[in-house]
């Protein structure tokens, strides 16, 4: 396939754009931490996204959803990068539906799909369980007990963890923290007996949760997929997350780059334009080839999701090594070449870092993925 | 069957006849690979049919027109060409400036008459070309030239230095940037010439690099009678075409692509080498760095597909050859950095059969080169800044 967007996904990524820039600029994002919102986004802008079919475009046709796509929900979560947009879009639309479409029975399909794509239901995935990522040391147990499981055991910042209805969890029905088999992924009710949720305060003032399960009994019907065989599943959920975070980081170090560009254009120092000295164009020029390499890798990752190519999990990895490189680049680049304002609060370049670094921290950073790239490629 | 279909099955059956069975792997370099020009000794009488056979057939030059004797081709038929003879791992039948530069400036800008001239022989293999560029005292700034051609009523004469005269010591002819009007602003007065290297006054001296021996030559030029006829375009106004070609020649550098390592891939050499310890590589470092690369490499590759992806759907170009050349070649220097630390002291040796005549060492000390010839990296990011950024 050809390494350009058709006609629909260019429309679509453009209508992104203006919504996004007339409801959730950036400034929306200030107003919600300064107003110490729970959830950190408006209800009201998730209902108008919803409206726009945006909760529907993984979700396939058969569970009502639209199944537009991929690389179509790719172009509006690099907006949501532009914009520092936070809803329930990533945590509900792709990491929720990407789970419950690759491991749910027939019943958990057509009861969650249908209710995540109408807005009825939002959802949040708890897999990581220390501050770095390590979805093989699980060590969180779900006991078999008569007509269900008792979970017990917490899980680390959960992203929607505050707010979302059903909790998808990721915990062990047999093996030991370390082993592939043994994981396997419940959905759990937000407000069930013994679940106990604490909001963690972060750097891009979203909401993110620590969750403790104590004793939380569960019935058989809570089980997504095959008892113990939740890791293929949890890793195919991760590998969208990271390939839509990668995506987001893009929007992030694309809007850092045109800032800085234009304010290049405007400040300026000993009487000239700062842009005129070859000592900041070079920087420039350097970062903006890094962010040409960036846009094919998400791309290219992004259709072959679509294609379900066999190495979608390898190039998701590259792609977050390289989005997490470039975004850590571009924040600081961005700051940097800003000077003093770009220290203040009343300035909105600094959001762009404060937002980047949780996304690239997230399921896994550079280090992480350089690691995993390296073993999927045989060393 | 449609007529592009038609054309393959065409194309695959001459192919079939006339491409000798030597010829379909790749050549390992250096001599094998077929130059052309009146004093290349062909090695074997298979790599004389090959390149003759498809210079009958314009194939040489699948796309220039055949009143010239090209192959007259269009883009679906070129491609299919250049498709089936991968798929028999055809070899190319002739490297040359003449077809990868002159020749398309001629089309572009030259006369009907140069046309005539030149691009017949060009296609049949029959002269090699080098180009005369850069000067001791014009590398970067290449406007900057100084060597000069005399205006003589209906010929110039040309003195002066020309260096990085690529396989000058074998070219026929040399299209050659000389200063023909020295009170003009510096990119006015210059003019692209076309002359025969047997001319009177023409000294190429070959280069000696820290590689060791390469196919660079300085040239010197004593009096060169050049005719007037020979000027590419107008007299004085060579500069648009010394530029149009200097941006093909940064295409040509950033598409090589890298040197082939035996069809391995960095990460499987490293393995292979250093030996893995539980599924990783031994040396975490290094592991690291060899992963870091291969990641680069692959977002780079995808890019060059992204951008030619780009120019055949009509959209924009977002990445250009600037920075196409610029991210390549200075990729390739670290593919040959990490290459070096995984082999250790191996690395280092020069000569012998053990380490295949030296070819790690001097092929790593030969990609330094890379960033600098056709345009150095500070030039590429000069020109992505003001040009792409509009940064002054």
């Amino acid at each position: 396939m050809a390494l350009v967007l058709n006609e629909e996904q260019q429309m679509l990524k453009e209508s992104a754009q203006g919504f996004l820039a007339e409801f959730a600029p950036v400034a929306e994002m200030r107003k919600q931490r300064d107003a110490g919102s729970e959830t950190g986004y408006a209800s009201n802008l998730w209902a108008q996204m919803v409206d726009m079919g945006w909760a529907a475009i993984l979700v396939p046709e058969a569970y009502g959803g639209l199944e537009f796509g991929h690389v179509g929900m790719g172009q509006i979560v690099e907006q949501t990068g532009r914009t520092l947009t936070a809803s329930p879009l990533f945590a509900t639309a792709i990491l929720g539906v990407t789970a419950i479409k690759t491991a749910g029975s027939e019943e958990q399909k057509t009861a969650l799909l249908g209710a995540i794509a109408s807005g009825e239901i939002t959802t949040a995935l708890a897999v990581d369980e220390t501050a770095h990522h390590s979805p093989t040391q699980i060590s969180m147990t779900a006991k078999k007990q008569a007509g269900g499981y008792v979970l017990d055991g917490a899980k680390r910042f959960v992203a929607d963890g505050c707010t979302a209805d059903k909790l998808i969890v990721a915990a062990r029905t047999a093996g030991d923290a370390g082993d592939v088999k043994g994981i396997s992924l419940f959905v759990v009710d937000r407000t069930a007996a013994g679940v106990e949720v604490e909001r963690t305060d972060m750097v891009d003032c979203r909401n993110y949760a620590n969750i403790s399960f104590n004793n939380v009994e569960v019935s058989e019907a809570a089980l997504l997929g095959a008892e113990g065989k939740g890791f293929g599943p949890l890793s195919a959920t991760l590998d969208a997350g990271n390939v839509y975070l990668s995506a987001e980081l893009l929007g992030i170090a694309q809007e850092s780059f045109d800032r800085t560009l234009q304010y290049l254009k405007e400040r300026k120092q000993f009487g000239v334009l700062i842009g005129s000295f070859q000592g900041l164009q070079h920087r420039a020029a350097d970062w903006w080839g890094e962010i040409e390499l960036c846009k094919s890798v998400v791309l290219k990752v992004l259709q072959a999701m679509d294609e379900g190519d066999a190495k979608a999990p390898i190039l998701a990895s590259i792609a977050k090594a390289k989005l997490s490189e470039v975004a850590e680049l571009a924040s600081n680049e961005a700051l940097q070449m800003h000077g003093g304002i770009g220290m203040t609060d009343e300035y909105e370049i600094g959001f762009f870092m404060k937002r980047a670094r949780p996304a690239q921290t997230m399921f896994g950073d550079k280090s992480y993925h350089t690691d995993r790239f390296a073993l999927l490629a045989g060393y | 069957m449609s007529e592009l279909q038609a054309f393959r099955q065409e194309t695959r059956d001459w192919l079939d006849q006339n491409c000798p069975e030597s010829m379909r792997h790749s050549a390992p370099g250096g001599d094998e690979m077929c130059w052309g020009g009146r004093n290349y000794k062909f090695v074997s009488e298979d790599q004389k049919q090959w390149m003759e056979r498809m210079a009958a057939k314009g194939w040489t030059a699948p796309d220039w027109p055949t009143e010239y004797g090209g192959g007259g081709l269009d883009k679906a038929e070129h491609k299919i060409l250049k498709e089936e003879l991968a798929k028999i791992n055809a070899r190319s039948p002739l490297d040359s400036f003449g077809i990868w530069m002159i020749g398309p400036a001629l089309l572009k800008f030259g006369s009907e008459a140069l046309k005539q001239q030149h691009l017949p022989p060009i296609i049949r293999g029959e002269i090699r070309w080098c180009q005369g560029y850069s000067e001791p005292g014009a590398g970067s700034d290449l406007a900057g030239l100084q060597s000069k051609g005399e205006d003589m009523g209906d010929h110039f004469i040309a003195n002066g230095q020309k260096v990085w005269t690529s396989y000058g010591d074998k070219a026929d002819w040399m299209f050659c940037l000389l200063r023909t009007d020295s009170e003009a602003k510096k990119q006015m007065g210059i003019s692209l010439v076309l002359f025969d290297m047997e001319t009177p006054g023409v000294t190429p001296k070959p280069i000696k690099l820290i590689s060791g021996s390469s196919p660079f030559c300085e040239t010197f030029l004593d009096d060169v009678r050049v005719e007037k006829d020979q000027v590419v375009g107008e007299i004085n106004q060579g500069w648009t075409i010394a530029k149009y070609l200097l941006t093909h020649e940064r295409e040509m550098i950033g598409g090589m692509g890298m040197a082939d390592l035996g069809g391995k891939s960095l990460g499987q050499i490293a393995a292979k080498t250093l030996g893995l310890e539980h599924g990783r590589m031994r040396n975490p470092l290094l592991r690291g760095e060899v992963a870091k690369w291969e990641i680069d490499g692959a977002c780079f590759a995808l890019t060059a597909e992204r951008v030619t992806d780009e120019v055949k759907s009509g959209h924009g170009v977002g990445a250009t050859s600037a920075m196409l050349k610029y991210y390549g070649t200075e990729l390739n220097k670290r593919r040959f950095e990490t290459l070096l630390k995984i082999n250790g002291s191996d690395a280092m040796v020069w000569d012998g059969e053990a380490s295949n005549g030296g070819w790690l060492p001097r092929t790593w000390l030969r990609t330094k080169g890379n960033s600098i010839e056709g345009g150095t990296s500070e030039v590429q990011l000069n020109v992505i800044a003001k040009n792409i950024l509009g940064l002054g």
